[in-house]
């Protein structure tokens, strides 16, 4: 067993500080953009329920990405409304395709979002981010493991509604399966963006805040390849990262139009509490 | 005498903590939402860990602040400060018995409990029957779902069951 490391020891231990740091805005930052993202289908999704359903997930992870925040704000760096809303997208660690764009169009013209990319989407992150939480529970970091332990419980539900989503949707037949099959093949060759931990991943590891990120690999892919069987749409192992590498600031052009949006209201008055 | 003096000031601090409810359920305490995991009072200074249901939800920080006030309202508290820490993880299965019962008083069904085989049922808030069906696991607020009561034809809220089996 481990010794559980606290904030307070973690600041004298400059090599775990930085990988932990590194690896707390990996985990803030996905979860935040892939919320906003998610609310960002408030009143277009398919049917009433699913947008009272989606937008509960997206509070949720919304809640996760501040958690992750408030933890960084802790360990000095930073506080936490400034670490989501005054980072300049060359200084976000988010995955590239937890970024794109829902579809064409904006939200308030003409929102031609693709429902089969945002099942898809949010699937293949609800089931890596299952797997590496179970890993975080055993974080060397006390209050990362704690944060894990809880934020599991609420990732319990959005991993049934999406798995049940892209199920079915899969398996159906005419336009649903060629537009599900297309949303596949867009997440997958930008999936490893997600499921790396970039340079500092050894570290991370050495540390024992998160195990290996091969180990995560090889789970990631031993939970998806029945799932993708199953729906007879089987994909090569591994998938790719074809649009940049998010961990080392690489980004596109809709993070810069997200970030422009997301933070307008923050900028108009950075001291305003909500 | 000092150690005495602060456990009555607890005891009293708890009684404080009934009168702050829910900010969307006003008839359910925090206390009884088991929200409140422990209470320390030393020298004047008055601090209240509480565990979040959920972390998105948006009441958390309404939570805090009621619970505050409220405390700072007793002439022996000179400085009160409520936080929120995640360990132990609040469990659905921490509202108290009086708390299950508010609920339903509210129309909304008390969290329900676990069979060994990870399965769990809902009741009906009015008329009790096991007759519902769930419409929608996300509902309204972070923490409850929305179901059907086939029996009495009445739709109503759940709160979520979350526990650590998940």
């Amino acid at each position: 067993m481990m010794t559980k490391i606290t904030a307070e020891t973690a600041k004298e231990n400059k090599p775990y500080y930085t990988a932990l740091l590194e690896l707390l805005l990996q985990l803030a930052d996905d979860d935040f953009i892939l919320a906003y993202r998610g609310s960002e289908w408030l009143g277009l999704a398919p049917h009433i329920e699913e947008d009272v359903a989606f937008s509960s997930i997206s509070q949720d992870t919304m809640g996760h990405a501040a958690i992750y925040y408030q933890l960084l704000e802790e360990l000095g760096a930073g506080n936490s409304d400034a670490l989501a809303h005054e980072r300049k997208a060359e200084h976000r660690k988010n995955a590239v395709i937890l970024e794109e764009a829902n579809g064409t169009g904006t939200y308030l013209e003409e929102p031609r979002y693709d429902w089969a990319f945002a099942v898809v989407r949010n699937y293949f992150y609800a089931l890596h981010k299952k797997i590496k939480l179970e890993s975080l529970k055993q974080s060397s970091y006390e209050p990362l493991s704690n944060a894990a332990v809880k934020i599991n419980m609420e990732l319990y539900y959005h991993l049934m509604h999406w798995e049940t989503w892209f199920t079915q949707l899969t398996l159906s037949e005419g336009e649903a399966r060629t537009r599900m099959s297309a949303g596949i093949q867009k997440v997958w060759k930008d999936f490893e963006g997600v499921l790396t931990l970039g340079s500092l991943g050894d570290e991370m590891a050495k540390h024992g805040l998160i195990e290996g990120e091969e180990l995560l690999k090889q789970r990631f892919y031993a939970r998806i390849q029945p799932v993708l069987e199953a729906v007879r749409h089987p994909m090569p192992i591994p998938c790719g990262m074809q649009s940049g590498n998010g961990r080392i600031g690489e980004h596109t052009k809709d993070l810069d139009e997200a970030l422009l949006t997301l933070t307008e209201v923050y900028r108009s008055s950075p001291s305003a509490v909500w | 005498m000092a150690e005495t003096a602060a456990r009555e000031m607890e005891s009293k601090i708890r009684e404080v903590l009934q009168t702050v409810k829910d900010p969307e359920i006003d008839s359910v305490s925090v206390l009884e939402l088991g929200m409140v995991e422990e209470i320390v009072f030393k020298e004047g200074a008055a601090m209240m860990k509480l565990l979040p249901t959920f972390m998105g939800c948006p009441a958390l920080e309404i939570i805090k602040k009621n619970i505050e006030s409220a405390v700072l309202l007793l002439p022996e508290v000179e400085r009160a400060e409520a936080v929120f820490i995640y360990d132990p993880p609040w469990t659905s299965d921490r509202v108290t018995p009086e708390g299950r019962e508010k609920l339903k008083e509210f129309g909304i069904a008390p969290p329900p409990e676990f069979t060994e085989d990870g399965k769990w049922t809902v009741d009906c808030p009015y008329c009790g029957s096991k007759y519902t069906t769930m419409e929608n696991i996300f509902g309204p607020a972070a923490c409850r779902s929305i179901l059907y009561c086939k029996s009495c034809k009445n739709p109503f809220e759940a709160m979520k069951p979350i526990s650590n089996l998940m």
